[in-house]
């Protein structure tokens, strides 16, 4: 196995082999070790300063990443939007190129439009990992999402996963499909037919408009959020006539769980709307995984920062 | 060049039973000693070594555990094949107990500096011995020695000494070995 990443960025997982995937995933194995330690540090990164840059609202991916950085001795920086000189009218690259003057080697940035760090890869010189851009991709949170699946069931090879939600406004999704073709599972995407692609079975997915007939198909349940924010102005909920209608038809459910004759996986990526794509006491019970993925999404990121780390040259 | 041979099968095993009695002699029962063997080739070698223990101290109970030295290293980036991390696996505190590291050959002396800082990550031993095959003495960059020593051997940088295992080998022998590079002939 190679010892490292075929990339010099993490833009998408759509750039990754399944090589890389599993060098991240051995790597992440251990730093889930390390993270389980009394003393949760190793002093791998004390000479590289991470800037994470957050252009769009994030608790869990921010905090996760800021972690797995001090859990491996990186210097870091934050900066958000909000009150900063974005408002005034300065572009990404000179924002970018200012942080960078001041010595830093990798920027983690989320930002609302697609491509963005595609685009800023190609005209700034640092390392990039992509924490969500728009609806785009969001490979941090697919390869953590994997990584608990292959936790839980071993080998995906095989595995049947259903992404149900919106699809059509979600970067998980997108990063998920990917991730989970790469290392040989059968993807479904499931929600109304609104809130799915036109011509997403081009990517190789199945699609199903119902709930039942999808967990009836698969070994894990992605249940994705639903994403007011992006469903035109305010609380206009566009893609669907009522949250009500969209819960009855498409929200999980005990019912469901106990109606099937195996034991599926629930996974949610965060925040849950409880009540809405997924009731309080599947969240809360046995069949969910949701915890597992945010401890586990800190050792995949320190595994991803550590890779890419590696592939920076010293001057 | 021809690869020169520097412990065959049976000075390997007289050197690993001799290797064995000399911690007999200073940890009687091994209550309140453990081992840690230095991923990723230091392990064969402890694990070697806790066998035949078990054969030499029936009654003993030897704790034993795996260190991966790749987050405490001082060569990150700066190696052109980057090292690729290892499994840890130490199922035990070591505060107050007697340490013994265990890797197959003792070179530069920085794993050994390394595996030290990975090992404080789980308590403060009492003291610490380094236990090691080859020795490759004047080649150390750190004040670093062996406590035990299978075999010390004069070598020049350009050199590699391999430890082989008869489990892991075509010859099924468990041998020592000394390469010279082509260019240095």
């Amino acid at each position: 196995m190679n010892n490292q990443l075929s990339v010099k960025h993490l833009l998408g997982i759509k750039e990754l082999t399944t090589e890389d995937i599993q060098l991240i995933f051995k790597h992440a194995d251990e730093f889930k070790d390390v993270i389980n330690r009394p003393i949760k540090k190793v002093p791998t990164l004390r000479e590289i300063t991470i800037a994470n840059m957050f252009f769009e609202n994030s608790t869990r991916t921010k905090l996760s990443f800021e972690l797995a950085e001090k859990r491996l001795s990186a210097d870091v920086v934050n900066f958000s939007a909000s009150g900063s000189s974005v408002s005034k009218g300065e572009t990404l690259i000179d924002t970018v190129n200012n942080i960078l003057a001041m010595k830093v080697d990798m920027v983690v940035m989320r930002h609302p439009n697609p491509g963005a760090h595609q685009f800023l890869s190609q005209h700034v010189n640092t390392t990039i990992i992509n924490a969500g851009d728009g609806t785009h991709e969001h490979p941090t949170q697919a390869l953590l999402d994997a990584y608990s699946m292959r936790e839980k069931l071993g080998d995906l090879r095989g595995k049947k996963v259903v992404i149900v939600g919106d699809i059509k406004h979600s970067r998980v999704a997108l990063s998920n499909i990917f991730c989970l073709q790469k290392l040989g599972a059968e993807v479904m995407v499931c929600g109304p037919s609104t809130l799915i692609p036109k011509h997403i079975e081009e990517l190789g997915v199945k699609v199903s408009h119902h709930l039942e007939e999808a967990l009836d198909w698969c070994d894990v349940a992605n249940m994705l959020r639903i994403q007011l924010e992006r469903q035109g102005s305010g609380n206009h909920v566009a893609n669907f006539p009522s949250l009500r209608e969209y819960s009855m038809r498409f929200g999980l459910t005990k019912a469901h769980l106990d109606r099937l004759d195996k034991k599926i996986v629930v996974m949610h990526p965060g925040p849950i709307n409880r009540g809405v794509e997924i009731t309080s006491d599947v969240a809360d019970s046995e069949h969910a995984i949701i915890l597992d993925q945010v401890e586990n999404g800190v050792a995949v990121r320190m595994a991803v920062i550590f890779l890419l780390a590696a592939k920076i040259k010293r001057n | 060049m021809k690869p020169t041979l520097l412990i065959d099968q049976e000075q390997f095993r007289l050197i690993i039973n001799r290797l064995c009695y000399e911690l007999v002699e200073n940890h009687d029962d091994f209550s309140n000693t453990v081992i840690l063997g230095i991923q990723p080739r230091g392990i064969y070698l402890a694990e070697r070594i806790v066998d035949t223990l078990k054969n030499i101290v029936p009654k003993a109970h030897v704790d034993y555990g795996v260190l991966d030295t790749t987050f405490f290293r001082d060569d990150f980036r700066r190696r052109e094949q980057p090292i690729s991390a290892n499994a840890t696996s130490v199922p035990f505190i070591i505060e107050n107990r007697k340490v013994i590291l265990v890797d197959d050959v003792l070179y530069t002396g920085r794993t050994i500096r390394a595996a030290m800082d990975a090992m404080l990550a789980y308590g403060r031993p009492s003291f610490v011995e380094l236990l090691t095959l080859v020795d490759r003495r004047f080649s150390r960059e750190l004040p670093i020695e062996a406590s035990y020593v299978g075999k010390a051997i004069d070598s020049i940088d350009s050199q590699r000494v391999t430890v082989e295992w008869a489990h892991l080998n075509k010859a099924k022998k468990d041998r020592v070995v000394l390469h010279t590079s082509a260019h240095n002939e």
